[in-house]
């Protein structure tokens, strides 16, 4: 229990020094970042890279550029899972010639839906013992996420210490220099790429959302590169009648997808219901191996895009029943 | 005459009580939700609830799905960050937390990362997700669960989220913030406190009907028993008609 360092494996260089030396090159200019989902998974998202989604599970995720990661079969993927449900379900049923998608985990909630019940595919992926987990809080890879946002390489905490989960952790124990007081250091973690789903972007990837924002605005500036989709294009000049609005700003942004119901089968605020038919449906397939492997060729490998999916998934009918479910559920 | 419930009614009545009006509380879905939003109906309409993925004091139209969903902020006080939010914790704001787990030891100590060996798990669980923050932040921590001898053991198989860890002191030594901790856990069979000595689980109330023995047996490690033992107060016919027509109409937790 007086372990002074996690035994678990740090994926991602928590130096900010590697994180300014990528940054010092990133595009600053105003440009048309807009393209498709193909094209955005195409230019930045490689083998090997380390992935993180936005949002909250089952809300606010960018189901489409997730989808699209399956269908190209990117491989050796490292992943950050604070409260991933959905989204880490979508990538642990790809295959990449035989062998998992995603194979080192940092791991705070994965595998479950929370009340819906746990993933027998996200189950078997990790019991398999070919992923490599870190075990985190939501808060750790959150207050991560800051600390490379901020551009230190750790910040600390009063949580994780003397349990298993501290063990599992690649966190560090540190004094307080001013109080003496035993803190859990949490390294910086820059992902490679990440998904992030939000109301409203402009050409440029000035972005605004609604709702919670998780942990989307320290995301947005930890990594490297980011994607976004938005429900809805919106012109420079609105992103600048209201700048107080802007959360994500085009500084951090690669890629601008226009997706509307981009968070489908998930809930997106103030605009549709998550749809709990469709989510139910996927953890029923996946009990059974074939029957899920026929499944993902029908909904993720046979369609061409995100498009597709929504109209197998019922199309506009269907869409408009969670948009009605949303307004009511929540009295608006 | 007390009206008839059943096991989880019984539950999220006696949860409710526990939650004093103008406290804070950071919750989850299910149970837990429903114990706070009982509690609000009744005796605690200031009751500030709380939920990880930066809903604060919403005035919740329907029962949560999702800890982060839109009905989590529906007419919020605010939409934040989750780390707003277990910043709150840290600082001390945040009265109670709600949770549950796999496992749980006479220490209070919650499993929710696996079961079996931790290399090769016989049932990879979801992890911590915001419990061990919650538990270590919170003032005082509240666990809901079913009693049976599979979960309330004497070894977990992983410590994922802090009681009292391994006795008294145990928390400030390892760092964690003074005077926090588990404080009762509520199940289908007794109200648990923690004796202020050893800091191990002691049963403070029996629910109506239920035997000390039935504790013993559906408990796999040495329980003690306070002092003062009582029967826990059956829910009334208020309680049971709010949360079977306001809080749960459709029944997806008290149906359960």
């Amino acid at each position: 229990m007086d372990q002074d360092a996690g035994a678990g494996p740090l994926f991602t260089d928590p130096d900010p020094e590697q994180a300014r030396a990528f940054f010092r090159h990133k595009e600053r200019a105003l440009v048309d970042k807009r393209m498709s989902v193909r094209q955005a998974v195409e230019r930045f998202v490689g083998d090997g890279d380390y992935l993180a989604s936005g949002g909250f599970g089952t809300n606010r995720i960018a189901t489409a550029p997730l989808h699209e990661i399956v269908r190209q079969g990117r491989c050796d993927l490292g992943f950050a899972g604070h409260t991933t449900t959905h989204d880490f379900q979508i990538l642990a049923a790809g295959q990449h010639r035989g062998r998992p998608l995603v194979n080192r985990l940092d791991c705070a909630y994965t595998v479950g839906l929370e009340a819906r019940g746990l993933s027998p595919q996200g189950r078997r992926l990790l019991e398999s013992g070919q992923v490599e987990i870190c075990e985190w809080t939501n808060y750790a890879l959150a207050l991560r996420l800051r600390a490379a946002a901020t551009g230190v390489p750790f910040l600390p905490a009063r949580h994780m210490l003397g349990t298993d989960t501290w063990s599992h952790s690649a966190a560090r124990l540190i004094e307080c220099p001013f109080t003496g007081r035993r803190l859990a250091a949490l390294p910086a973690l820059y992902p490679d790429v990440a998904l992030i789903h939000v109301h409203e972007s402009d050409p440029h990837g000035n972005c605004r959302i609604r709702g919670v924002s998780v942990a989307d605005l320290d995301l947005a500036r930890a990594a490297k590169r980011v994607i976004i989709t938005a429900e809805r294009l919106v012109g420079n000049e609105e992103i600048r009648a209201a700048p107080e609005r802007t959360v994500i700003p085009s500084l951090c942004v690669d890629a601008v997808c226009h997706v509307p119901y981009g968070s489908y089968p998930g809930n997106m605020a103030e605009c549709y219901f998550s749809d709990e038919d469709h989510l139910a449906r996927w953890l029923r397939e996946e009990r059974d191996e074939a029957g899920f492997a026929a499944f993902l060729q029908t909904f993720i490998y046979g369609v061409e895009d995100f498009a597709d999916y929504l109209e197998l998934c019922g199309g506009a009918a269907r869409l408009e029943g969670l948009a009605e479910l949303e307004r009511g559920s929540n009295g608006r | 005459m007390a009206a008839e419930y059943n096991a989880m009614e019984l539950m999220i009545c006696t949860a409710a009580r526990l939650l004093e009006n103008g406290s804070t509380v950071g919750v989850g879905t299910g149970a837990p939700c429903a114990a706070a939003m009982l509690a609000q109906c009744t005796h605690a309409p200031d009751l500030f609830v709380v939920f990880e993925g930066g809903g604060l004091a919403p005035q919740l139209p329907s029962m949560p799905i999702s800890v982060g969903d839109s009905r989590t902020s529906h007419r919020a006080l605010m939409a934040t960050t989750m780390g707003d939010v277990f910043e709150t914790a840290q600082r001390g704001l945040i009265d109670y937390t709600f949770l549950g787990g796999a496992q749980i030891d006479p220490f209070g100590n919650l499993n929710s990362t696996v079961i079996g060996d931790y290399q090769q798990p016989r049932v990879r669980l979801p992890g911590s997700g915001g419990a061990n923050d919650f538990a270590s932040f919170c003032w005082r921590t509240l666990v809901l669960t079913p009693h049976d001898r599979r979960r309330f053991v004497e070894q977990l198989d992983f410590l994922t989220t802090p009681g009292y860890l391994d006795g008294p002191g145990a928390r400030e030594r390892a760092g964690l913030a003074a005077d926090t901790g588990p404080y009762k856990v509520i199940t289908d069979l007794a109200v648990m406190g923690f004796d202020p000595e050893s800091k191990r689980m002691q049963v403070e109330s029996l629910h109506p009907g239920v035997e000390w023995g039935q504790v013993e047996e559906h408990t796999a490690f040495a329980m003690l028993q306070a002092p003062d033992l009582v029967e826990t107060a059956a829910p009334t016919d208020r309680q049971l008609d709010l949360l079977r027509h306001q809080v749960d109409p459709y029944r997806y937790i008290i149906g359960r």
